[in-house]
């Protein structure tokens, strides 16, 4: 008998000990549970990190562009508009109005990680007899890099971008035969011409993304699109992703800009995570459950088979309330080992899964995301549905008549 | 009696009052007991000795009458109290030894000193040693009840109602389970213990041996103290 145990615990342990088959299959369903559990709430993190990782690391997570150039008609009067049919304007390529200034509000903001003002635009890229249309987006690199991490999709060459740097896609390249340390002659509509030379190659996983898109310098890019000292967009990058949308209706409230922010331009996906959520939230409540309600009715089937016991040591003084916290005792230790199993047992399989599930070219499908406070919550929580089962069987063991129990 | 152990005074209990299933088990028992005293308590089959025990030891309460041990009046405690008293005053042997299967001889002896936390383990597990070695179970006092005879288990049994060193033993049927020869031991033991430990015993029996060996015999018929 342990010497240090208090008379409950020495009680509980030993009652659970006696029990042992019965002990040990609730363990397993407990372990099975939690092992559910934390497989799944570890795989959805690392699945959904994933995600959001490729998602918002190749794009901002809030836009601010210049308002919608809109058609004023003309009126006579209030209420009173001369033309019948309005068309709408065609877009020019304009910049954000006041965008130094509003850099530097946008800096202040607290919620804002990064801004990167950007002048993008589309173009012709040559080469010898080839040409192809080319997005051209001007950045400065030292921001606009830690918006959208273009240097880890750098294939061949450089992530640099002095003034006559280009940084192309691989499609790109191949379409017009070029490699890194060729030039390319990049034109624009509205008569913008230079001879830039290839720095690096880029591939974004994306043939789209990789014949088109292209970086140069922010000065390059507004001299050849014609807005000199002016941005088409500023990117921003965010402490809380989720923040985004309250973000950008706070910075378009009191600017005149357009904010999207990537939960608008992403609504699909964002909706694909927050169902994700729930159905993950879903699945923990019912398992949980379910372990709750194997705990008790164990439990139930314990007072009843002790119900002797109970009885005499109602008789040697013992108190309705030890008796009770005896019972709380086996269901908290019930789910204590059961979540230390369970947790095991999930990281195994995560461990395993995440070995065995590769994609085609052998790479992990998704990152391996075990953070230990998964582990303490779940060992706590699952303690604490523990006790909140035995609660019910410990009650009606507290309650037995002692001369009832002895009788059997 | 200054010097009693127990005082019963109009003792009733009635099962299922007002209802069509009422039944009225004891009728106006009163009755005191010595300090020291061995008492037998002797009677047919249903006709209130265990109900009269369980109240005595404050398993039950009566309906009405009072109830005095070693001078205090048990009438209107909390269950807090009675459990309390019981703990300490009281000790239990049934007619089957209840000992708790998961625990060995000697931790089952030591229980009752450990439930309010009044003895440290060292010592409870001293005392306990003590009691078995005094019921004659040294050699088993690691083994599991479930691999002892039925008369060590009664001896068991008594060594753990003796833990706590109460005022008054309570001892129902303690021999019905067993032979002859385990019977006399058994007795024999009581015995002992209440001529060196001056412990008052109050014992249920059907055997009319044991009654006349003891120092008083209540008869018990129908609810109603007899003789």
């Amino acid at each position: 008998m342990k010497r240090w145990l208090p008379f409950e615990w020495i009680v509980a342990i030993r009652f659970l000990l006696e029990g042992k088959l019965q002990s040990i299959f609730i363990i397993v369903g407990i372990s099975i549970g939690v092992g559910v559990i934390v497989f799944m709430s570890a795989m959805l993190t690392g699945l959904q990190a994933n995600f959001i990782k490729r998602v918002l690391t190749s794009q901002a997570h809030i836009q601010i562009l210049p308002p919608d150039q809109l058609a004023r008609p003309q009126r006579h009067g209030v209420d009173e508009i001369e033309d019948a049919i309005i068309q709408r304007p065609s877009q020019r390529l304009v910049s954000v109005d006041q965008w130094q200034k509003i850099r530097r509000q946008l800096e202040a903001m607290p919620e804002i990680s990064v801004v990167a003002p950007t002048a993008a635009g589309s173009a012709l890229a040559k080469r010898g007899d080839a040409s192809r249309a080319i997005t051209l987006n001007g950045v400065e690199p030292e921001t606009y890099f830690l918006v959208v991490h273009v240097p880890d999709y750098l294939v061949q060459g450089q992530a640099r971008l002095l003034s006559d740097d280009i940084l192309i896609g691989i499609d790109l390249a191949k379409d017009l035969g070029a490699n890194v340390g060729d030039k390319l002659n990049v034109t624009t509509s509205n008569g913008g011409a230079r001879i830039l030379t290839i720095i690096g190659l880029l591939d974004f996983g994306n043939k789209g993304a990789n014949s088109r898109s292209t970086f140069v310098s922010l000065r390059t890019a507004q001299s050849l699109l014609g807005m000199l000292g002016g941005v088409a967009t500023i990117d921003l990058s965010l402490k809380d992703i989720y923040a985004a949308e309250d973000v950008a209706q706070n910075i378009q409230s009191s600017n005149d800009v357009i904010a999207d922010s990537w939960i608008k331009t992403n609504a699909q996906f964002f909706t694909a995570i927050r169902a994700q959520n729930l159905t993950n939230m879903l699945i923990r409540v019912f398992v949980g459950l379910s372990v709750a309600f194997g705990i008790a009715a164990v439990l139930v089937v314990s007072v009843i088979q002790r119900s002797r016991d109970i009885g005499i040591l109602r008789a040697m003084g013992t108190s309705r309330g030890q008796i009770m916290r005896l019972f709380l005792i086996q269901g908290g230790v019930l789910g204590f080992f059961g979540s230390l199993f369970g947790s095991a047992l999930g990281g195994f399989a995560l461990i395993y899964w995440h070995a065995a599930a590769r994609q085609a070219d052998g790479s992990e499908l998704f990152p391996l995301v075990i953070e230990y406070q998964l582990f303490v919550w779940t060992a706590v929580l699952a303690t604490f549905t523990g006790l909140l089962a035995a609660m019910a069987p410990a009650l009606r063991a507290a309650k037995l008549d002692p001369v009832v129990a002895i009788r059997g | 009696m200054a010097n009693s152990i127990l005082t019963l005074n109009k003792i009733n209990k009635v099962y299922n009052p007002g209802e069509a299933s009422e039944v009225a088990v004891l009728h106006d028992i009163d009755l005191e007991m010595a300090k020291g005293e061995f008492v037998a308590i002797m009677g047919p089959s249903g006709s209130g000795k265990s109900t009269l025990l369980n109240i005595i030891g404050l398993l039950d309460r009566p309906t009405s009458g009072t109830l005095s041990i070693n001078g205090q009046n048990t009438s209107g405690l909390e269950d807090a109290e009675l459990t309390h008293l019981r703990g300490h005053k009281i000790g239990f042997v049934f007619q089957y030894h209840y000992l708790i299967s998961a625990f060995t001889a000697l931790e089952n002896v030591m229980m009752p000193l450990l439930v309010d936390h009044g003895f440290q383990t060292e010592r409870a597990e001293q005392r306990a040693k003590e009691l078995i070695d005094r019921v004659g179970l040294s050699k088993v006092a690691h083994h599991r009840s479930n691999d002892m005879s039925g008369g060590q288990q009664q001896r068991v049994a008594i060594a753990r109602g003796l833990a706590m060193n109460p005022d008054i033993l309570l001892a129902d049927e303690p021999t019905g389970n067993l032979d002859t020869e385990n019977t006399k031991s058994i007795f024999d033991l009581l015995r002992e213990v209440n001529r060196t430990s001056g412990t008052s015993i109050l014992l249920i029996t059907h055997n009319h041996d044991l009654g006349r060996q003891c120092d008083r015999i209540i008869q018990v018929v129908d609810g109603r103290i007899v003789s």
